[in-house]
């Protein structure tokens, strides 16, 4: 070993860093599945979608069913409540979102706007806001006090953004289908 | 300091034990002949009882387990049965759910003891660091364990903790549905927090091996922060003398522990975890254990959701840096006049934020006009001087202060001239 040159890659030298490389990998490899079992499993993917009745919710008021494990909001806006969230100067929100970006298209390619759809969890740190309270006549999250409005957005506290509107179409009129 | 081995074997079989395996000549030199600091003050035996803590807290933990499923369907229903059902079972969960406080209550002080007495400075910066990776392992662990019953504070705190690592930019989404194991709290991850919160324990004891092992090469600090000089007369055996003391400050603990487990075993918990979680209401007031409050309300106080993480975790985070914030060379805060007060006010400033923590956050404290000053305002003033406490403090004093004047040795510090002819012990 004395001749050989240091600064001179040999064979031996590429040998172990082939040798180390392919070892590097295929820890990689056998440490992935260990990683990725946590991800959600088929199971909980297979219920990623659900069906709901909404033709019985009379107008000015909200259930809540669960999609994902998550609360969703479904709300029949009133006139009223739809104005509101209308009128607001778009510019002045933390979350700028118009109300019509909000809402979906029915089946007859109308806006629905009645029909308010949002995920009922705060962007904040994950707490269910309550319905119908605070100042804006939307939501108010108990935790750390973040109000939304009629349309779901964020208005005033610690959330940096709106509500999420989850994924979801209308089958008909009175059936919706989230996600 | 550990110096050369004392150990003589007594009898044939020590005497062919330690040629093949020295366990016994590493326990003798570790715990009995191991010389310590003739001048420990209690403030030094919670090392023994925090020893004693993890100890318990793995024993009766082992033993839940036993009893306990987690699913979501049975958590909760599980963790009742263990308190009516099985023999003795509100006894061990009493224990173990108190034990966490007691547990606590001990690390604190320990800590804070570490901080008057500069026990961080060099030598023993590592020893410091390991004990900070330990309280690290420890507010994990409670964390998941505090999730395993189930109840809506437990499914609540765990969805606000685990949101936190939504904050994150980029990969924070994609990083909490892989915590979740499903697109919100639930089964998958009310499985994997109780896998962890039983393997959890056994790095904590792999930490402390490294822990003890740090103390034994630098060996302990002492109330008047100077080195031993001369072992003969600065220290003294630690068994029997930190033995016994250490076994008397651990019954004193042990009192107080009797009392939270047999007359006030809910006092420390919160009622609304005896509500089954429920994953379509939010209590109206979410707090975690008293533990985790300063850190809760430094959360809070920032108005903005990544910064607030940040925050948190930097208040913890400091701590691994502390040994080269501080720019003093005098250890003990006996001999720091300056010093002395700020860690009494850093003390004060650390229970204001546990109290900030579980307040509602907009509760006025002074009322002027229709606002005033609430629990925000104080917890961002406190949440300052914890961080200028560690970042402008701590380099200013060591390089303004004028130390007293410092004892010769350990042994003139605690002995009158005359006695300190004759050898300890």
């Amino acid at each position: 070993m004395a001749e050989t040159h240091a600064d001179e890659p040999t064979r031996r030298d590429f040998l172990y860093v082939a040798t180390g490389s392919l070892a590097a990998v295929g820890a990689a490899a056998a440490i992935w599945p260990l990683i990725d079992q946590m991800n959600p499993d088929a199971s909980v993917l297979a219920l990623a979608s659900a069906e709901f009745d909404i033709g019985a919710i009379p107008v000015g008021q909200e259930i809540t069913v669960k999609w994902r494990g998550k609360p969703i909001f479904i709300r029949h806006r009133s006139e009223e409540e739809i104005a509101e969230a209308e009128s607001v100067d778009v510019s002045s929100l933390p979350d700028p979102q118009p109300d019509d970006a909000r809402v979906i298209a029915g089946p007859g390619g109308e806006l629905e706007k009645q029909w308010l759809v949002v995920v009922g969890i705060c962007t904040h740190l994950g707490c269910v806001p309550l319905s119908y309270r605070g100042e804006y006549d939307g939501y108010f999250c108990p935790c750390h006090g973040s109000v939304y409005d009629t349309s779901g957005r964020i208005r005033k506290g610690p959330a940096p953004l709106n509500l999420e509107v989850p994924p979801y179409e209308f089958l008909s009129d009175t059936r919706i289908k989230i996600g | 300091m550990s110096g050369e081995s004392t150990y003589t074997p007594g009898n044939g079989f020590t005497r062919w034990l330690d040629d093949r395996l020295p366990v016994m000549r590493l326990v003798n030199d570790s715990f009995v002949d191991y010389p310590t600091p003739r001048n420990l003050n209690y403030w030094w035996t919670f090392g023994g009882i925090l020893t004693f803590c993890l100890a318990v807290q793995i024993v009766t933990g082992i033993v839940l387990a036993m009893h306990y499923i987690p699913t979501t369907e049975l958590a909760f229903a599980s963790v009742e049965h263990i308190m009516r059902d099985v023999n003795y079972g509100w006894l061990l969960r009493y224990v173990h759910a108190n034990g966490a406080s007691m547990f606590f209550i001990a690390v604190y002080i320990h800590m804070f003891r570490g901080l008057y007495y500069g026990s961080y400075k060099a030598p023993r910066e590592v020893l410091w660091i390991l004990g900070v990776l330990i309280y690290l392992l420890m507010m994990a662990t409670a964390f998941f364990g505090y999730v395993l019953p189930w109840g809506q504070m437990s499914f609540w705190g765990a969805t606000v903790i685990t949101n936190l690592f939504g904050a994150i930019p980029l990969v924070g989404e994609s990083l909490r549905t892989w915590l979740w194991g499903g697109f919100a709290v639930g089964d998958p991850t009310l499985n994997r927090f109780f896998s962890l919160h039983y393997l959890f324990p056994f790095l904590i004891a792999g930490v402390v091996i490294l822990h003890v092992w740090a103390l034994h090469v630098s060996g302990q600090g002492n109330p008047a922060g100077i080195e031993v000089k001369d072992p003969k007369k600065d220290t003294v055996p630690f068994t029997p003398y930190a033995t016994i003391k250490d076994a008397f400050g651990l019954v004193i603990f042990a009192v107080l522990f009797a009392y939270f487990v047999f007359y006030n075993p809910n006092g420390l918990g919160e009622p609304d975890n005896y509500i089954e979680a429920n994953p379509l209401s939010t209590p109206a007031h979410i707090v975690p254990e008293w533990y985790l409050l300063p850190f809760y309300a430094i959360l809070r106080a920032v108005p903005d959701k990544l910064g607030g993480v940040v925050l948190m975790f930097g208040a913890i985070a400091i701590l691994f840096v502390l040994p080269w914030l501080d720019t003093s060379k005098v250890r003990s805060a006996r001999f720091r006049p300056l010093y002395k007060q700020f860690f009494w006010i850093f003390a004060a400033a650390c229970i204001g934020l546990g109290y900030c923590g579980g307040q509602s956050p907009d509760k006025i404290l002074i009322a002027v006009g229709d606002g005033g000053f609430d629990v925000t305002d104080l917890s961002r003033i406190l949440t300052v001087y914890y961080f200028a406490h560690f970042l402008i403090l701590f380099p200013v004093l060591g390089l303004i202060e004028k130390p007293k004047p410092l004892p010769e040795s350990i042994a003139a510090s605690v002995l009158p001239a005359k006695a300190q002819e004759k050898p300890a012990s």
